[in-house]
């Protein structure tokens, strides 16, 4: 399977956000902070790891999880972590 | 005089089928603390409570001991049951708060409830405490062990909170519940699934008996969140029924986003969801049949249909068993 395009996981991440807090997919785009821009939890933020793991197949740890602030730092370790296990 | 036969079998009589509870009791202390009180003290609010763990408050005890509140719920129970004290032969105190290891609760508990010369013990395993102790008296019960068990979880969590500490402040509560167990020729108590994961041994604890509770609260919510669902499905099977004939989830009152959560991966439709959190705080050990006690009392789950309980806690330990509401 390619690894997922940037625009793939933006959407899926999207879509992840709207089901765990309801914040339209729309309004997720790749400069929002989560905490301050999206008003997101920490435990959310747990929820929205969890299932962002079910959907990428990569591990999103509670440590790696706290330097996760922006939605382009989720994109950006989906896509690193997804390069890595294919190489 | 009979000689010693090296090969004599144990001569053991026929196990009693199964185990049912006759009855729920509970008890709380008469102090209330909001979320407002909380935030004149620490840097919280009731709006950030209410959505981080859906507690709008919570029973503290003053004056009661772990020991006195197990004695008012196990005697609500008794009562309940319509059984005498004397005829009760096994009582189990889950609790990780007790105010003395030794002697242990149990023993006093059954003494002031005038229950003569029980097996008596306490069990710990944190917040899955009465879980893992009805299973105890459903074992002790089935084996003629025990004709009449009494179980009873009880707590005074307050003791091991730092009131400056608003991660564990706003959660942890006070209070017990118990159950009458006896025997049943249709078990009304299903098989339990429980175990434990003490590689995260260190989410949840209290370093030693001057210290606080500490809680990662992020890692344990992940665990319960994953973890526990598939726990609670399993129990079901064992039971052999379907989350959907469920009439009522009781799980552990940890978090009520994590009672949500588990309820909804676990797809129990037709199931009232226990949330006597909001009202109650984390009771831990006592806060399934103090959840279950309230909600047969509201006339909330209808008697003889099956229920699922649910214990998660420090440990980790987990928990979980059908049975049949009294």
């Amino acid at each position: 399977m390619p690894a997922a395009t940037e625009q793939e996981i933006l959407t899926g991440l999207s879509e992840i956000v709207e089901e765990t807090v309801g914040i339209p997919a729309a309004e997720v785009t790749p400069e929002k902070s989560f905490v301050d821009d999206l008003d997101i939890d920490s435990l959310s933020m747990v929820e929205i790891a969890v299932a962002a793991q079910d959907k990428f197949g990569v591990e999103i740890p509670d440590d790696e999880l706290r330097n996760l602030k922006t939605v382009q730092d989720v994109i950006n370790y989906v896509q690193g972590l997804a390069g890595a296990s294919k190489a | 005089m009979t000689a010693a036969d090296p090969a004599a079998p144990l001569r053991l009589p026929d196990p009693v089928p199964g185990a049912r509870i006759l009855a729920f009791g509970d008890y709380q202390p008469a102090k209330v603390v909001t979320n407002d009180d909380l935030a004149t003290t620490m840097d919280t609010s009731d709006e950030w409570i209410r959505t981080r763990v859906g507690i709008v408050e919570r029973r503290i005890a003053e004056e009661e001991t772990v020991t006195d509140m197990a004695v008012h719920a196990g005697g609500k129970a008794l009562a309940a049951a319509g059984l005498p004290p004397e005829q009760i032969d096994l009582v189990i105190v889950a609790t990780c708060s007790g105010e003395t290891t030794i002697p242990n609760n149990a023993a006093t508990v059954a003494h002031r409830l005038g229950i003569r010369a029980p097996g008596a013990f306490d069990l710990n395993a944190a917040c899955a405490g009465f879980c893992y102790a009805l299973a105890a008296a459903d074992a002790a019960i089935r084996t003629g062990t025990a004709r009449n068990a009494l179980v009873i979880g009880a707590e005074k969590m307050s003791q091991w909170v730092d009131w400056s500490d608003r991660s564990t402040a706003i959660i942890f509560a006070d209070g017990a519940g118990a159950a009458v167990v006896t025997g049943a020729q249709r078990p009304g108590i299903g098989p339990v699934v429980w175990g434990s994961a003490g590689d995260q041994a260190d989410k949840i604890r209290v370093k030693d008996r001057r210290s606080f509770i500490v809680q990662e609260g992020q890692a344990v919510f992940r665990w319960a969140t994953t973890a526990i669902a598939p726990v609670a499905a399993e129990a079901c099977a064992r039971a052999g029924i379907s989350p959907q004939e469920l009439a009522a989830f009781v799980p552990h009152q940890a978090n009520l986003r994590i009672v949500e959560s588990i309820a909804r991966r676990l797809k129990a439709t037709n199931a009232v969801v226990a949330d006597d959190i909001v009202h109650s705080g984390n009771t831990s050990a006592a806060s399934i049949p103090l959840a279950l006690a309230r909600m047969i009392e509201r006339g909330q789950v209808p008697s003889g249909a099956p229920a699922l309980l649910v214990g998660f806690g420090a440990g980790l330990t987990y928990a979980a068993q059908v049975i049949q509401i009294p």
